[in-house]
């Protein structure tokens, strides 16, 4: 028998799923008509994930406040959609591996430059050329950078800060990265020997997969108040790195999984799918979990710090500016667990908010944001694809009632892996960037394949529903021009 | 009967290894782990690390066995074409003595495709059907 799943619409680009059944809570999805049509099919197809099965399992999970969210760029994961946000009562909820993955603080960091697209289109080639050289990617790439064992303790403790010291960029970065770059709590104690031993030579490298270097260019500028505090200006060159937290992230998820998996049953939480596997916030498992998280977001703070560094050196040489006239806009995370206070029910609470594939999007206000920033609010830094655009977008007073201050993370996958290499051949679309005035340099051509445009969504579709909803608002469109792939 | 296959997941990949004995469907399903990273016929099995993992379930030795593997990408720098398996019970459930043979990674001599983060849970599956025994799981990449 087909699963039933009602889907009411309340509003333009905003669906209600009422609780019915194991579910604590309803789910709330926003997104267009395209997107819920697509998951509708899916549950007629039976398909074995799907998102929206997923966005009611999460419902379910004990503890959970409010909703189970999903925005635009909602696809399916495991456990947890991607593109789901979930926020639970710190007395009687739970902390879920699936709700962060296995790229904890996986992110995006975007770097703005005195340059102007005319001014490297004579130097662009040699620009891709000394980004690709100068940036580790792919499977196998080492970093420059050589840590020991006491080392990595500390850049698991410090973050972009410890990377900072040693004279990996500048003072000010840190002030415009989430959490200044250092997430508290963080105890390298509770992060396993293999964790550490696998990060040794991967801090400073970008990897692979969805992972990017792109040089791009502002296009269009929507809100002219934004842009302006976040110092971007039309037709001006800046720079995003897309990574994660590398090795570290992937062991620490893998080996608490294993973990919650045990805890799942030692507490006898009921969950709707093994891949929820969980554990009690107030319980042993459940903070040693959220301390290894904090070392796993900071190895990533700290992953993109060194990178910023390396482009600096690249931009210095190709470009003749100095390195320091490369100044961080933004670097956020859409892969992480984090305590923050939201307004629930009339009433301002502590809660334990869960992003796997979406961002923090804190509106007008909030302290967490950096204080040059904050009469609008951060940036939301949304990756797009290497063939069409980026955007940079705000957060919104109706995002932090709607959305726990949530925000798209991306476009969303559309096609497996599987079936983007079948449809398309890597050289076939590196030759149609090229016609777009796209530079590709990648280490995989199938990667390439995978990794085509038409894999994805449509990014202005999944911006305009973002916008239509209320929760998030345009600040400036990007366009690639140099784009560097693991 | 394809030794492994690749099934359908919109954002990771879920592998399917298929044999005549569960110790052989784990194997496949190594070899398609390590066909995600690189091309298989191109790694030498001129080396040979041992894995020595335990578990409650099938499924979850499986989940051991995969990850034991690709930690060793990065902790020896090795990729592996040819994987030996034998699983036994014990006390607690299955015990699995397994071996990789492989050789170091040359990214560029075997084309290094995706990096593989992590076995999930999701789709985790270890049977024997129709077509032999099958081990499967959605990874993360």
């Amino acid at each position: 028998m087909t699963e039933q799943y009602m889907l009411e619409r309340v509003g333009q680009a905003e669906w209600f799923v009422p609780a019915t059944g194991e579910m604590r809570v309803p789910g709330r999805i926003f997104a267009d008509c395209g997107t819920i049509e697509q998951l509708k099919a899916d549950i007629e197809e039976g398909k074995e994930w799907n998102a929206l099965r997923q966005v009611c399992q999460v419902a379910c999970l004990p503890g959970i406040v409010t909703a189970s969210l999903a925005l635009p760029d909602v696809h399916p994961g495991y456990g947890f959609p991607i593109g789901g946000v979930a926020a639970f009562d710190l007395d009687s909820g739970v902390v879920v591996v699936g709700g962060v993955g296995f790229d904890i603080n996986c992110g995006v960091r975007t770097l703005r430059t005195p340059l102007t697209e005319e001014s490297v289109v004579d130097c662009k080639e040699e620009l891709a050329e000394q980004l690709f050289c100068d940036i580790p990617a792919g499977l196998g790439s080492e970093g420059k950078l050589r840590l020991s064992v006491e080392e990595i303790d500390q850049v698991l403790v410090k973050g972009a800060r410890f990377v900072v010291e040693r004279g990996y960029g500048l003072e000010e970065d840190l002030e415009y990265i989430e959490e200044g770059g250092q997430l508290p709590g963080a105890d390298p104690g509770t992060v396993s020997a293999v964790a550490k031993q696998r990060q040794f030579r991967q801090v400073g490298t970008l990897g692979s997969g969805n992972h990017y270097l792109e040089v791009q260019v502002v296009e269009e500028v929507f809100d002219q108040k934004a842009a302006g505090i976040y110092g971007l200006r039309k037709g001006e060159v800046v720079i995003s790195i897309h990574t994660g937290s590398r090795a570290l992230g992937h062991q620490i998820g893998q080996d608490y999984l294993k973990e919650m998996a045990k805890a799942t049953k030692k507490y006898n939480l009921s969950v709707q799918a093994r891949e929820l596997a969980c554990a009690p916030i107030k319980s042993d498992e459940g903070e040693r979990y959220l301390a290894a998280v904090a070392c796993g977001g900071n190895c990533a703070f700290a992953n993109r710090q060194v990178i910023t560094h390396l482009v600096r050196s690249s931009f210095a040489r190709v470009c003749g500016i100095p390195p320091a006239s490369v100044r961080t806009v933004y670097d956020i995370g859409h892969n992480n667990v984090k305590l923050e206070h939201h307004c629930v029910d009339g009433k301002e609470r502590a809660v334990l908010i869960h992003r796997k594939g979406a961002t923090r999007a804190f509106g007008p206000g909030r302290e967490e944001s950096p204080v040059s920033y904050r009469s609008v609010g951060h940036p939301i830094l949304v990756g797009g694809t290497m063939g069409t655009a980026s955007y940079i977008m705000r957060g919104t007073e109706v995002g932090m009632k709607k959305a726990f201050g949530s925000g798209i993370h991306g476009a969303g996958r559309a096609l497996s892996r599987r079936k983007a290499a079948k449809r398309y051949w890597g050289e076939d679309v590196r030759s149609s960037l090229k016609d777009k005035g796209i530079i590709l340099r990648a280490h995989s051509v199938r990667g390439i394949a995978e990794e085509a445009p038409g894999a994805y969504k449509d990014i202005e579709q999944v911006v305009k529903a973002a916008t239509e909803a209320g929760i998030n608002r345009p600040v400036v469109r990007l366009r690639p021009l140099i784009v560097i792939k693991g | 009967m394809s030794p492994f296959k690749y099934l359908d997941h919109t954002a990771d990949m879920c592998v399917q290894g298929i044999g005549t004995s569960v110790e052989e469907a784990f194997c496949e399903a190594a070899r398609a782990v390590f066909n995600l990273m690189v091309d298989l016929d191109r790694v030498v099995p001129e080396t040979r690390i041992q894995v020595s993992v335990g578990a409650s379930s099938l499924e979850l030795l499986l989940v051991e066995w995969l990850d034991a593997l690709i930690g060793q990408k990065d902790l020896s720098r090795m990729v592996f074409c040819r994987f030996g398996v034998d699983i036994v019970t014990s006390n607690n459930g299955f015990r699995l003595e397994g071996e990789g043979w492989g050789e170091e990674l040359n990214p560029v001599w075997h084309r290094a495709k995706l990096e593989v983060k992590g076995v999930s849970y999701a789709g985790l599956h270890v049977s024997k059907g129709k077509e032999g025994w099958i081990a499967q799981c959605v990874v993360d990449v």
